[in-house]
């Protein structure tokens, strides 16, 4: 029974690796749009929140179409790594990261929001430089949203179904997430199976959100 | 240090407001900055600060230009103190982080130390604390030591006593007016409070719609009815600077003199003797007697002259009398006592003072 908790372990795996690159990419992209008063700013919103609103699969589609091996990024990357995006795990995270981008920024950039800009100018009156205080004072004071972003795309990405079906396929250890895990089980009517698969991701959820919302509520942690 | 100067030649638009200036304001002592809301006066200390950008003109400090047409040295490296009409402490940092925040990033050990602000501004009790459970006065204190710390070549303070009930006001006030003896640190301060500005700077420069309608030593100004525009006529006021000259419990009264003549004030016993006293007097305060009168209730009494009589044009008249010390002192008085006394200038009066006015909060 052990043995076919595979796909929950990849499925983990994806989600965590997709989280720590979004928080990368994902908090300067929002910090950008909270401060900027750029015409361009409707327009990276929008594409932002893409995601959000449409089927899995037409992403899944133009993802498969751009990550092939015939189209100039999947080349890239063949070139570079000797793998094809597509049907890996490296396919997977590109497709999860470009699906899971509005949980990671819009919360994050409602809390940038919601911070406003007096904390940088204490900051900067008492000779911060803007990076400085902006990981000395911005970040630290949106410790929330910065957890409720992270839990929220790890979340999400865990849940991912349509995307990595048609990126991903359906490769045992390396695409095989555990929605798919799953479904196929009940496909084959293995009913136990699915159960087991299906119990664990209930039980690891709420457990999650239960520390984070448990995190949530007790008063704010004190540095310094 | 006398000769360095912040020099500001600019125009910046705020909204419907337009901040133009051109004044070269010395880096010493306290300079107020006064006026009603709505003047610009905070815009004026982020533009110093370097918080807004001039649309047109030079900001300079001493020799270094903070901005022109091709130079603009953001905040941080500006080396100016802001105190902000909120403290904007850091949340996430305990009372002695945000003091650490300030020190860390100070250029060098300076003239004081942290160890020097916490005993000044009395916080040692509340180093460990949460800013959120600071009160307001405290808030304030903890903000003061926490610019203070970063070593600052100028200091900036909004209203610092603006958030603050009267009884927080008098906690904070004193450390105020320590700041420039204590740390020498130019300071400029905003406020609309004239017995704060009476207290605590030496000059002032009085902002209306934008622009400075009024700049001078702070007596030349109010006595100058420099601040009639934003005050009315009603508030007018004298400023006189006396001498403490001694203490009855007795009679509840302290004594100060002014050129040979003496007044009382109510008892404040903190005041040093031989300290000087800046007291306000009301131009309301003031009645005109053209002889001594006797059997009166009122004590304050002062001989002068009688310099220029102004008609309002509203029924009132100020009378401006030469005091015997030199001072001029403001009266104001109807057009019908004019009349019946048939005050002219030149005519020797007494004045009687109703009340005298100085900020108790500091005795």
């Amino acid at each position: 029974m052990w043995s076919e908790l595979g796909p929950l372990w990849l499925t983990l795996r994806l989600a965590l690796v997709t989280t720590v690159i979004l928080l990368v990419i994902g908090t300067p992209l929002a910090w950008w749009l909270a401060q900027t008063r750029s015409r361009a700013k409707p327009f990276v919103e929008a594409v932002t929140a893409l995601p959000l609103v449409l089927p899995p699969t037409v992403l899944g589609f133009y993802l498969l179409i751009l990550l092939n091996p015939q189209a100039p990024i999947g080349q890239f990357w063949v070139s570079l790594t000797g793998e094809t995006l597509t049907f890996s795990f490296s396919g997977l995270v590109v497709a999860s990261i470009i699906y899971s981008l509005p949980f990671m920024v819009q919360p994050l950039q409602s809390q940038f929001e919601a911070l406003g800009a007096e904390p940088m100018e204490a900051a900067a009156s008492l000779r911060a430089r803007p990076m400085d205080a902006f990981f000395n004072v911005a970040l630290p004071q949106s410790a929330r949203g910065l957890l409720t972003a992270c839990v929220l795309t790890f979340a999400h990405t865990v849940g991912e179904f349509g995307v990595v079906l048609m990126v991903g396929g359906n490769i045992a250890g390396e695409t095989t997430v555990i929605s798919i895990a799953i479904y196929e089980h009940v496909e084959a009517l293995r009913y136990d199976e699915a159960h087991w698969l299906s119990a664990w991701l209930i039980g690891l959820s709420f457990i999650t959100l239960f520390c984070v919302y448990a995190f949530n509520r007790r008063d704010r942690v004190h540095v310094g | 240090m006398s000769d360095r100067a912040l020099s500001l030649d600019i125009e910046a638009p705020f909204g419907a407001l337009t901040l133009r200036l051109a004044e070269r304001l010395p880096l010493a002592g306290t300079l107020a900055v006064f006026g009603p809301s709505g003047a610009g006066k905070t815009s004026l200390l982020r533009l110093i600060a370097g918080l807004e950008r001039p649309a047109r003109g030079t900001i300079r400090f001493g020799d270094t230009v903070w901005a022109d047409e091709q130079t603009f040295v953001p905040a941080h490296k500006r080396g100016v103190g802001y105190m902000f009409q909120t403290a904007r402490l850091f949340s996430h940092l305990s009372v002695r982080g945000n003091l650490r925040f300030a020190e860390k990033r100070a250029p060098g050990p300076g003239q004081y130390t942290v160890a020097d602000l916490v005993d000044a501004f009395d916080l040692r009790l509340l180093l460990d604390r949460d800013p959120a459970t600071l009160s307001g006065g405290e808030r304030q204190r903890v903000a003061l030591a926490r610019t203070l710390a970063s070593q600052p070549d100028l200091l900036l303070l909004d209203e610092p006593l603006s958030a603050l009930d009267e009884a927080r006001k008098r906690d904070i006030l004193p450390f105020l007016e320590d700041l420039p003896a204590r740390f020498g640190v130019p300071t400029l301060i905003v406020t609309h409070d004239i017995d704060e500005v009476a207290r605590l700077a030496d000059s002032m420069l009085v902002l209306n719609d934008g622009a400075v309608s009024a700049r001078g030593d702070v007596e030349t100004v109010v006595n100058g009815h420099g601040l009639e525009p934003m005050t009315g006529r009603y508030e007018t006021s004298t400023l006189l600077t006396t001498r403490v000259s001694h203490h009855d419990p007795r009679l509840s009264a302290t004594y100060v003199d002014l050129g040979g003549a003496r007044l009382s004030l109510p008892l404040a016993e903190k005041l040093a003797i031989g300290a000087d006293l800046r007291i306000r007097i009301r131009a309301r305060d003031v009645a005109i007697a053209t002889a001594r009168p006797e059997g009166l209730s009122i004590q304050n009494m002062l001989a002068g002259t009688v310099s220029q009589i102004e008609d309002d044009g509203a029924g009132a008249v100020r009378a401006d009398i030469r005091l015997e010390s030199g001072d001029l002192l403001s009266a104001r008085i109807t057009r019908a006592a004019v009349e019946a006394l048939e005050l002219t200038p030149g005519l020797s009066v007494f004045a009687l003072i109703k009340s005298v006015s100085f900020d108790g909060r500091f005795a």
